[in-house]
């Protein structure tokens, strides 16, 4: 009996060092030298020096601000748009096939990819930019609504739903899949209308999967460094951005404080851990 | 007001153009031999952008060659550490095993920046920096968790008691390995490691931190690319960069709906 209760320890083991050493280790010696602790550099103080420098630093607090609200935006829209999405891939029409071909297409390509994409379709000289040029809605590319590189991240956020519809869509859809036609069908029988059966059945019971899948998208956006790379404006840039900057900087002083914020960035999608298995328990039935 | 029918139509053309529209651009780049605003397309149309990204001096086969063989290490390790731990986690209760989910959950949720910054420094006393080696270690953090859920649902529906059967008829462990448990979690399995694959495939900060520059994978070189403002050389290396996807998915495709020769192999 002894024996069983070793064998799922056995065989995680490989898996829990692998996580430990590496995630465990990176997060461990992140917070170690945010606190302006490194002997090898002869700190052998630690304080709290660099997380009062970020903290009262008004650039960090408005690139929070602005991490915050490209995650929380995006995170809405991509669950507002991916629901319908899921319901209509969920019945039978000409061209199914493709739309969901396209959806898990839409998957695998990275992110890098679409953030290039979005760039040639929307900045000033893109595609949409020729587009109105041609139409005669705009005689230069400065006429052209600055949609990447601008203060409210809109080509971020579109890059974000662009990635981010397909892939709450497919686990919402994976979901309604499983629950099946029936507690519907009941509803409809016992007199509901086709948008009661949908708000009062259907949507309740995707709920927690639809709260799971866009707790990993807001924590994938607000961590998410290459795309506000890429479509970012100057100022204020996003923590990650951020956070990489700090520590890349020639000034090695900024390097407890960029540890610092990932301190910070780590901690909020601790937060996001704790919410996502509230949802998922939520989930059982 | 327009019947539903109508509506479904409607919302699924709009979706499928909204799908590939980022992808005409950089697919249009790639051919154009010149496209300057406010042309619509291309002025002309050449293999330029194509032959110099396929030629040595790019650097982009170099670079596909060191990207496709770290996705297969990172794959093969996946699979090697989370097949195990998705069996523990798909077939048995045992006190603490919230407490491993949460463990294996965390680098899905915890972005690679906040991480990749510590470990930087632990990668440099130890030499890993700027290796391949650092960087598939490092690409570990976000495929494992995968490889683990994955696997995890595969034991879930698994019954090990066909195992037992094939030992009390005197079958050796490996040839139960390979009789009874690898046919019965193969569809499970390759969706894994493709998955796997691709996350390691999409990685860039962590490449960047860890490589330092020196492993220059494809999504590196593409943005050196993008950032000098050669679009077309980008549009043709973002084209590459996507085939692997695509090639993936037409396999899985076919794994899931069972209507494969990899499934049957």
């Amino acid at each position: 009996m002894s024996g069983n209760r070793l064998r799922p320890w056995l065989l995680l083991t490989p898996a829990l060092l692998v996580i430990g050493g590496l995630f465990g280790a990176g997060l461990l010696t992140g917070l170690i030298r945010s606190f302006n602790y490194m002997p090898v550099i002869g700190l052998t103080r630690p304080d709290l020096d660099a997380y009062r420098a970020v903290l009262t630093d008004p650039v960090f607090g408005r690139s929070l601000g602005v991490s915050l609200y490209i995650s929380v935006v995006a995170t809405l829209l991509s669950a507002l748009i991916a629901v319908p999405a899921a319901l209509l891939l969920r019945r039978n029409f000409a061209g199914r096939g493709v739309v969901s071909f396209l959806f898990q297409l839409n998957l695998t390509v990275p992110h890098l990819v679409g953030a290039l994409g979005i760039l040639y379709l929307f900045s000033q000289s893109g595609s949409f930019a020729r587009l109105g040029f041609a139409a005669g809605l705009i005689a230069r590319p400065a006429d052209f609504p600055a949609l990447v590189f601008d203060p409210y991240a809109i080509g971020i956020i579109l890059q974000y739903v662009w990635k981010e519809v397909p892939f709450i869509g497919l686990i919402v859809l994976a979901n309604m899949q499983s629950i099946g036609p029936d507690y519907e069908s009941v509803a409809r029988s016992l007199g509901a209308s086709r948008m009661q059966a949908l708000t009062h059945v259907l949507l309740p019971l995707i709920a927690p999967g639809l709260t799971g899948a866009a707790v990993i998208v807001f924590a994938f956006t607000f961590g998410a460094y290459e795309i506000p790379l890429v479509l970012g404006a100057n100022a204020p840039v996003t923590l990650p951005v951020l956070a990489y900057r700090s520590y890349t900087d020639v000034d090695l002083a900024a390097r407890p404080q960029a540890m610092a914020m990932a301190m910070v960035i780590a901690l909020l999608s601790g937060l996001m851990i704790a919410l996502y298995l509230r949802a998922s328990r939520g989930g059982r039935i | 007001m327009m019947p539903l029918r109508t509506v479904r139509v409607l919302s699924g053309v709009l979706l499928t153009l909204w799908l590939i529209l980022p992808l005409i651009p950089l697919a249009i780049w790639s051919f154009a031999r010149g496209w300057r605003f406010p042309a619509l397309l291309p002025n002309g149309w050449t293999l330029q952008a194509w032959d110099y990204a396929l030629s040595p001096t790019s650097g982009v086969v170099q670079s596909l060659g060191v990207t496709v063989w770290i996705g297969l290490c990172v794959t093969v390790l996946s699979v090697l550490i989370g097949l195990p731990a998705g069996r523990a986690l798909g077939l048995y209760q045992f006190r603490g095993k919230p407490l491993v989910h949460i463990i294996i959950l965390a680098p899905l949720i915890v972005p690679g920046i906040a991480v990749g910054l510590g470990l930087q420094g632990v990668f440099t006393g130890l030499g890993l920096t700027q290796t391949v080696t650092g960087v598939v270690l490092v690409h570990l953090i976000p495929t494992l968790p995968y490889m683990i859920l994955v696997m995890a649902g595969v034991f879930a529906n698994y019954d090990p008691r066909f195992e037992d059967q094939a030992r009390s008829l005197g079958a050796s462990p490996l040839q139960i390995w390979w009789h009874v448990t690898l046919p019965a979690i193969r569809p499970g399995l390759i969706v894994g490691a493709l998955f796997a694959f691709l996350v390691s495939w999409g990685q860039y900060v962590l490449t960047l931190l860890i490589g330092g520059g020196r492993v220059e994978t494809l999504p590196l070189l593409l943005f050196n690319f993008a950032a000098s403002g050669r679009n077309d050389i980008t549009g043709a290396i973002g084209m590459i960069y996507i085939l692997p996807g695509v090639l993936i998915l037409l396999l899985t495709d076919r794994v899931v709906t069972g209507r494969s020769l990899v499934g049957r192999l």
